[in-house]
């Protein structure tokens, strides 16, 4: 059962995290078909060799977004995907183009998420509302029973689970920061970073701003614009491409709840399944990873992903983070881009730069935060709060 | 900025109207032996329809909550800190509720707390205080 490894990345794109975007804005059917042209171009494989394409919400086309940028773009499609998990909407993407790849149905897929500023129409921005991911809609769980308690956006489930995870296990708020400060090393060695060159101290993230107890500034990501874009291919066609491809060996996909106040368990997550099922069809244990790439819009979410995913046993996460050295350098390289928190968290193009900096580290081409041998990696990806869970193995032949 | 209320359902109406009452009634399922929060059609879990309405004292622990030292979206932007809480029933749900007459460094995970019955216009939220 599961994936046999006969589907790979290729070809990766990426855009620079920006705050105030110096890039034209072109609409998301432009974006995307930007990325695709520049990750296939990575990849050494032609725009007409594309036979499916996956992506997540388009902010042109609330629906009937897979076949608009067919029609846009110009390329029949054998697999034509929305993928709507949020967060882990990139992760999504992924297994479901390598399943339809090892399924004979498509021999190049696309996945793009454009991230980009988009032309505004005339008569100025239109405002996006400040709901976020819950839905206003009339018989919306959320709009009748969460946004009128003042429970929507992200940090208020996110530090919900914090307190809760602090009441069961006791909260080593040194470690949670640890985190934030070794990622920050990771992007000081990564240029496209948009933290580069800003190192940060222990002591500078727990002085930052509270802005949710326990949660402070400096454990939140910070919203940016950019986009990214990965090319899979299958084996046959991976292996006369211009890179060391990603094979991917295993995957998992597991969520159970929109809201935390409705999760069986706020803080055993849904990670775990994910993660299990990951390891499992990979036949890969938890010891051969030679970089996690994990998903990251707080401190929290790695706390919980490194336990749950099976690192360290639950309540030790804390122990794991101050014993272990997670910069590129250390002895458990943790998101040896900087992470979305010091990477950057362009849009839904937060969750593909962990796939990127996954495929970029099995292609040896990392800046100076390139591992010295990297064939196995983990990538998580995390949707809404601490919900939509979708973990990834990809190894290097 | 006005702050966004709750619009009830079909489904939903009986729930808001024992709030209106100064009471709380959640739906059980005989078949699951379980209450069911929020209220809907099918239980979670079987999918049968056939849940009956009981009424509950609404007592319950804080399960976790934070407070919001910057508004959660512009409607709050005045009532910051937001004391926002998941209270476990005695009967077993979870529900998403903010804490009121209580200090934030007073809160703590497991802390009993009894209903608030908050009319704002037409309708009536359920906040919880100490016990």
């Amino acid at each position: 059962m599961g994936l046999r490894g006969d589907a790979a990345i290729v070809g990766v794109a990426e855009w620079k995290p920006e705050r105030r975007p110096t890039r034209e804005p072109m609409f998301s059917f432009e974006q995307y078909a930007e990325l695709a042209k520049e990750a296939l171009d990575d990849a050494g494989i032609g725009v007409k060799e594309v036979n499916g394409l996956c992506t997540t919400g388009v902010r042109e086309s609330s629906m009937f977004a897979p076949a608009t940028l067919s029609e846009y773009m110009g390329l029949p499609v054998n697999l034509a995907e929305h993928v709507d998990l949020g967060g882990a909407s990139s992760a999504g993407m992924i297994w479901r183009a390598a399943a339809a790849i090892e399924l004979g149905l498509c021999d190049v897929v696309v996945c793009a998420t454009p991230s980009g500023p988009t032309p505004q129409p005339p008569g100025g921005p239109v405002n996006p509302g400040y709901l976020g991911a819950s839905s206003g809609a009339f018989g919306s769980p959320q709009a009748e029973f969460d946004i009128p308690y003042g429970n929507l956006a992200q940090n208020c489930g996110y530090a919900q689970i914090a307190q809760r995870y602090a009441a069961e296990f006791g909260y080593d708020e040194r470690a949670l920061a640890k985190i934030a400060v070794d990622q920050r090393t990771n992007a000081c060695a990564y240029p496209p970073a948009f933290f580069h060159g800003q190192p940060i101290t222990v002591d500078d993230v727990l002085n930052s701003p509270m802005i949710a107890d326990p949660l402070h500034l400096l454990e939140i990501v910070m919203p940016c614009s950019g986009g990214a874009a990965v090319v899979l291919a299958s084996r046959e066609r991976a292996l006369s491409t211009n890179h060391r491809p990603a094979f991917l060996t295993g995957f998992g996909e597991h969520l159970a709840f929109k809201t935390p106040s409705y999760a069986e368990d706020l803080v055993r997550t849904p990670m775990k399944p994910a993660a299990d099922k990951a390891f499992e069809m990979a036949g890969v244990a938890r010891s051969e990873i030679d970089a996690a790439q994990l998903y990251d819009c707080y401190t929290i979410t790695v706390l919980l992903a490194l336990e749950d995913m099976g690192f360290c046993e639950k309540g030790e996460g804390a122990r794991f983070v101050n014993d272990h050295d997670l910069t590129y350098e250390g002895d458990f390289p943790l998101n040896t881009n900087g992470g979305q928190l010091s990477f950057g968290q362009p849009g839904m193009s937060g969750g593909m730069s962990h796939v990127t900096e996954g495929a970029r580290q099995i292609m040896g081409r990392g800046d100076a935060n390139q591992l010295e041998s990297c064939d196995t990696v983990l990538v998580l990806n995390n949707g809404g709060i601490m919900s939509e869970q979708v973990a990834l193995i990809l190894r290097g032949e | 900025m006005d702050k966004p209320l709750p619009v009830p359902t079909p489904q939903t109406q009986p729930f808001w109207d024992a709030l209106a009452e100064g009471r709380v009634v959640l739906q059980h399922c005989a078949e699951c032996d379980r209450y069911v929060y929020y209220p809907r059609t099918h239980c979670p879990g079987c999918l049968t329809r056939d849940l009956e309405w009981h009424e509950l004292s609404g007592n319950g622990v804080v399960h976790t909550y934070t407070v919001a030292r910057r508004p959660t979206a512009p409607p709050w932007s005045e009532d910051v800190p937001q004391l926002i809480a998941v209270v476990e029933l005695d009967e077993g749900p979870r529900l998403t509720t903010e804490l009121v007459n209580v200090e934030p460094d007073a809160i703590e995970v497991g802390m009993r707390v009894q209903p608030v019955f908050q009319t704002v216009g037409e309708v009536t939220l359920l906040l919880y205080e100490p016990a």
